[in-house]
């Protein structure tokens, strides 16, 4: 709730540009919605005594808790409003299919029961979360690109920030969140040898992660060799929409070990 | 005591005749002094730009303040006083303090909205606060006209849109680049134009400039003039790897920057974005250029789309300004306004005070023997008692003169509390109180 009212106040900041306290209010109102979260998390956490990541729920409920808190510090950071107009509405829409599912508190299987569970998931979700960021930067240069060459602006054009700090700015944050999504599959990967014994079984959650990994690693050597820009951003949502595809699809199909 | 301001302006005098009543400012100080030294002129402060000249005063009476003015101008500028009255304005009192924050927001400007003259009636102000010109009236106006610029500006979008092809080319490069800290421009050529492009994306952080010119000599000076570095025409095509920002002006009938070239040299910056402005008619820059990723290409037109569509977006601006300049306006006034309760109020604490002293030793001389701290609660009770009872009167003053102004009231007041037989009367028999304070014409 806490999160709508806020992503309503960046919505009308970034249309009404004279909000400036209402983008303000917007972003303590995330910093709460923040909290509230957190807090949320903790008593989960604590009823179930796991860390509350097991099923899609939960997982999702995690994940737009580490998308808000990477907005939170880069909006800190780098105070630009209109991220907030961007970034909120999807952690809102990423909320509402956890609305739907059950949200009742299940008991897992013993053999997952691990403190890998923790590591794993926390690294695979900020990893998922930075990228996240990209994606949003990479749509807000787009828009930008496409009404810079076309000579035509919208009305939210001045709030955007220049082409060059959210073309460095999705740079910086794939180049943030692939390590951590790399460790996210390594440990991943140790957790499943002591789970079951193999490192790697190829199911589709698997499948899909390596090609997201593979995906962001040819964005960043793509960036070394002095790819910039537009394809760049076009290559950075492709990613992000590989992340959305095993968060969403891939779990809900009844194979493999992931499913929620 | 009222505020006048007569001046012409941009809106009322073609540039020959202000140029022939301008004050340069090395002039300012010396017509400041000559200024003071008309009849009934208390405070007055020149502001002398390109598109205007106006002489702001504070006098006793407006009628021979704004006479007094128009003598000093055409003595000063040696012209007859009939040839003036044709481009010269006069405010006087309210419409004065509104054409003064109206001017310093920015909203009688040739170009509504632009940022120059507040730091000009800055200037001003700094003259005459250095002659010494100026005192409390003025002062408070400059003060609050500058405070309500800057609510204009923070407030509205007045400033925010560039309204001249060279603004407009610095705001496109900060949309591409963001900090123009650290970046290269090319200049492609001459004209004026493109110089003061290059000129104000200078003085927006650009560190260095490239000049290139068919003749080379012409290219040299150029450089020498922005502290720049010269290029030969032929090499401009290699040279344009290093620019971030390329201004295109020449007078060639063809395409200079042609498609191939400029793919090139985006491949050898490892594609970081180039800004091309191409002010240059016929064309210069091939316009399929702009289908380079990251090439942003902007012709004259473009640029002039972008100059009017921000106009449009100022005048709609300018009348939230305006609502603000009202505001602002009334707040002064009543300021104004209520120092006409002034010597009233002077008058009653004096009153009454007299009154307590008095009453006080009186008192006092009875009580025999009291001790120090007895005698202190006694002259406390004194004063808290006086305090009480004329802070009601002393709100009621303030309040009402600043909202209405009203003449009335201070006769009323005056005859309440008997304030001009008695207080003289008073001081007279007593010889307490500062004589110095009942000058005549206070009340």
């Amino acid at each position: 709730m806490v999160y709508l009212l806020s992503a309503a106040g960046y919505i009308a900041y970034i249309i009404n540009p004279e909000l400036k306290k209402t983008a303000r209010a917007s972003f303590a109102g995330a910093a709460i919605g923040f909290l509230l979260h957190l807090a949320y998390f903790s008593f989960r956490w604590s009823e179930s005594g796991r860390i509350p990541v097991t099923n899609f729920f939960e997982a999702i409920n995690f994940l737009g808790m580490g998308i808000v808190l990477v907005f939170l510090v880069m909006e800190f950071r780098y105070r630009i409003a209109a991220l907030g107009s961007f970034m909120l509405p999807l952690v809102i829409i990423f909320m509402i299919p956890a609305a739907t599912v059950s949200g009742k508190i299940e008991e897992i299987k013993p053999i997952l029961r691990s403190g890998w569970l923790g590591v794993h998931t926390t690294l695979a979700v900020l990893g998922d979360a930075a990228f996240a960021f990209a994606f949003i930067v990479s749509i807000m240069y787009l828009i930008q690109e496409r009404q810079l060459k076309a000579k035509q602006w919208g009305a939210i054009f001045r709030r955007l920030p220049s082409l060059e700090v959210m073309d460095t700015l999705g740079y910086k944050a794939i180049s943030f969140g692939w390590p951590l999504f790399t460790l996210g599959m390594i440990t991943g990967s140790i957790w499943a040898e002591i789970a079951w014994g193999t490192y790697w079984s190829w199911d589709p959650k698997e499948t899909w992660s390596l090609i997201t990994w593979v995906t962001y690693l040819v964005l960043l050597h793509l960036r070394t060799m002095g790819w910039r820009g537009r394809k760049m951003a076009f290559l950075s949502i492709v990613g992000f929409v590989f992340v959305l595809v095993s968060f969403f699809v891939v779990s809900r199909v009844p194979v493999g070990k992931h499913i929620f | 005591m009222s505020i006048i301001v007569v001046g012409l302006s941009h809106k009322t005098a073609p540039v020959d005749v202000r140029e022939k009543l301008s004050f340069p400012e090395a002039m300012v100080p010396d017509a400041l002094k000559a200024l003071k030294g008309y009849e009934g002129i208390k405070e007055s402060l020149i502001l002398s730009t390109c598109n205007r000249v106006e002489l702001y005063a504070s006098v006793n009476d407006s009628g021979m303040g704004v006479a007094q003015i128009k003598k000093f101008i055409s003595d000063y500028h040696k012209l007859s006083p009939e040839s003036l009255e044709q481009s010269l304005y006069v405010r006087t009192d309210a419409e004065a303090v509104r054409h003064t924050f109206r001017v310093a927001s920015s909203l009688d400007s040739m170009v509504v909205g632009e940022p120059q003259i507040l730091g000009q009636l800055k200037d001003a102000f700094e003259f005459a606060l250095k002659a010494k010109t100026t005192s409390a009236i003025l002062n408070k106006l400059l003060k609050k006209a500058i405070s309500s610029a800057k609510r204009v500006r923070t407030e509205t979008k007045i400033a925010e849109s560039a309204v001249s092809i060279s603004f407009a080319a610095v705001e496109l490069a900060r949309k591409i680049f963001g900090d123009l800290e650290g970046k290269t421009v090319m200049l492609l050529g001459a004209g004026e134009m493109a110089e003061l492009a290059a000129r104000h994306l200078l003085n927006n952080g650009v560190k260095s400039i490239m000049v290139t010119n068919r003749t080379f000599e012409r290219a040299v000076e150029l450089a020498k003039e922005f502290n720049g570095s010269a290029v030969h025409f032929d090499d401009f095509p290699t040279e344009m790897v290093m620019a971030d920002i390329l201004i295109c002006s020449t007078g060639a009938p063809h395409y200079v920057v042609k498609h191939d070239a400029v793919s090139r040299a985006l491949k050898d910056r490892h594609h970081k974005p180039i800004f091309m402005i191409d002010i240059s008619v016929p064309r210069n820059i091939d316009p399929e250029v702009n289908k380079i990723d990251n090439v942003y290409l902007y012709d004259i037109d473009d640029l002039k789309g972008v100059v009017s569509s921000n106009i449009e977006g100022r005048q709609k601006e300018a009348e939230k300004a305006e609502e603000i300049v009202v505001q602002e306006v009334e707040t002064f006034l009543q300021w104004e306004r209520s120092l006409d309760a002034v010597p009233t109020i002077v008058d009653l604490r004096e009153k009454v005070e007299d009154i307590r002293k008095c009453e006080l030793e009186k008192a006092l001389g009875q009580l025999n023997g009291i001790s120090d701290g007895q005698r202190n609660a006694v002259e406390a009770l004194s004063t808290a008692i006086v305090n009480k009872i004329v802070h009601a009167p002393i709100v009621v003053l303030k309040q009402e003169a600043a909202d209405t102004a009203n003449e009335e009231l201070f006769k009323f007041a005056r005859k309440l509390f008997n304030l001009d037989k008695e207080l003289k009367r008073h001081i007279h028999e007593k010889g307490i109180g500062s004589s110095g304070k009942d000058e005549p014409g206070r009340g």
